[in-house]
């Protein structure tokens, strides 16, 4: 079973969301993600500054086994992209909660978090999927 | 459910992501598949491959009926145990399937027999094509299902395995040319391979297999999965049956012309003549490499090759290759084409060059 930490939230595109309580949010893909694709050899990640929307397509994971688009599981601007992923893209494997993140972005709108799922209601959407 | 070699048990206890191979429950990965190629390159790893088909080809008429079969001409074979690469063809020359077959006796001796070992995914119309083409030959077909497999490849393999083994098969090991293998109680040693590394391909009965992975594994040898094999023999420049070649298409456009014998001209083997006419035409089609030098990607089968406004082709298997760090190729395309090509990837072309394959062997960049 793949690790679902309670604290964060998630999106069906299995995307992770950490509130950082500063109107700021960070974003990486989830554990159960990286599983599926493997070994992750190139991310394409967005530059900050960007404005983002909810749903965009903004950047790739591309793995051993398959090119993923992510998507933008919120709206706002990105204020930090994660550089080690330039060099060290087997973060996103060893480390997908940590090392292995994407983004951060400012929100434009601190409501759309409770549109996110919690960690229950992400191992339901895994579940439903496999 | 699929198929389960003798090892299965041994995969899942070594924590391997099990994915149907060909109708096979085959180890994918045992974590991560780039570290795994990585021992392969640089010490040793080991791939259970015992769900190949392992094919005994005996009688009188032998070597005629293998000489007829193959593109490659087993008349080659001069020493025992020696192995030869070729390919079974149809009557139009599209490939039915490569494979590997040993000289098992000396060669010319009464008795004289062979070994032929075939793709899994093919296992049923290569056996019924074999067998069709018996007509009234004195041979016999024999599959060896009881055999396990195991190849264990890298520039440690070889001490590795003699490490695990008794001073008699350490000695047959050292004896061993480079494509070449020879029996032992039951086993099968050969010093052949699908990685572009020294190693070695043993078979051996299923009842031995566990033990002797076990013991490949306390010796330090990294078990390698499905994954590591496929991007360790595309950096190889080695075919994949079904995505570099298939029935569709002749070893002449499949990088594969080497494997044809053509001397001497007096040899009938099927697919003969249309080769001889698609050479004679001049051969349309090459399958080159390519390597994706700069930028963020990964070649994949069946992306589109742009050569220039009227010309193009496709990637018949792609990936990125650990040793380089970046995504190389196989591709299908006018036989024209020069040295650089664009590739359709994702709605945008990338540059790639056009090089000549393999792209490694033995741990080292190789193609230029």
């Amino acid at each position: 079973m793949s690790n679902i930490p309670n604290e964060l939230r998630y999106v069906a595109s299995h995307e992770w969301i950490r509130d950082e309580g500063d109107g700021t949010v960070t974003i990486g893909i989830t554990d159960h993600a990286q599983d599926l694709l493997g070994d992750v050899v190139f991310v394409e990640l967005p530059e900050v500054g960007d404005k983002v929307s909810a749903g965009d397509d903004i950047g790739v994971v591309e793995s051993v086994k398959a090119a993923s688009d992510v998507y933008a599981p919120l709206t706002g601007e990105v204020v930090a992209v994660n550089e080690d992923l330039e060099d060290a893209p087997e973060l996103v494997n060893s480390d997908p909660y940590g090392d292995g993140w994407f983004i951060r972005l400012r929100l434009t709108d601190a409501d759309e978090l409770d549109d996110l799922l919690d960690a229950d209601g992400y191992a339901e959407h895994c579940e439903s999927e496999s | 459910m699929g198929n389960k070699t003798i090892l299965y048990t041994q995969h899942v206890a070594m924590g391997a992501k099990i994915v149907d191979f060909g109708g096979w429950d085959m180890p994918l990965h045992y974590g991560s598949q780039v570290e795994e190629h990585h021992r392969v390159r640089q010490q040793s790893g080991m791939f259970d491959v015992s769900h190949m088909t392992v094919v005994d080809v005996t009688g009188s008429d032998a070597r005629d009926y293998l000489r007829r079969l193959l593109c490659n001409d087993v008349e080659r074979l001069k020493q025992k145990g020696k192995a030869l690469y070729s390919a079974m063809l149809n009557e139009q020359g599209g490939v039915i399937d490569d494979l590997i077959v040993y000289l098992m006796t000396e060669p010319g001796v009464s008795g004289e027999w062979y070994r032929v070992v075939v793709n899994c995914a093919t296992r049923e119309k290569d056996l019924r094509w074999m067998s069709d083409q018996v007509t009234k030959m004195d041979v016999a077909l024999t599959e060896q299902p009881d055999l396990a497999m195991i190849a264990i490849q890298g520039p440690e393999a070889l001490e590795r395995v003699k490490s695990v083994l008794s001073p008699f098969r350490q000695n047959l090991i050292d004896q061993l040319n480079l494509f070449q293998g020879q029996e032992s109680e039951g086993w099968f040693i050969a010093r052949t391979g699908y990685t572009g590394e020294d190693g070695l391909e043993i078979m051996l009965p299923d009842d031995e297999a566990e033990a002797f992975w076990k013991a490949l594994a306390e010796a330090g040898v990294a078990p390698c999965g499905l994954g590591a094999r496929d991007t360790l023999r595309l950096e190889a420049g080695m075919n994949l049956y079904g995505q570099d070649m298939d029935e569709t298409v002749s070893p002449l456009v499949s990088n594969m012309g080497w494997v044809v014998a053509w001397e001497p001209s007096d040899r009938f083997f099927v697919g003969r003549e249309p080769l001889e006419a698609e050479k004679a035409a001049g051969v349309k089609f090459k399958l080159v490499g390519l390597a994706m030098e700069t930028g963020k990607g990964v070649l994949r089968h069946g992306q589109t090759v742009v050569v220039d406004s009227e010309n193009e082709g496709y990637i018949t298997s792609g990936g990125f290759s650990p040793t380089l760090g970046y995504a190389v190729a196989l591709a299908r395309v006018p036989f024209a084409t020069a040295d650089e090509a664009e590739v359709e990837m994702r709605g945008k072309r990338v540059k790639v060059r056009v090089v000549k394959p393999p792209f490694v062997r033995h741990g080292q960049k190789v193609y230029s």
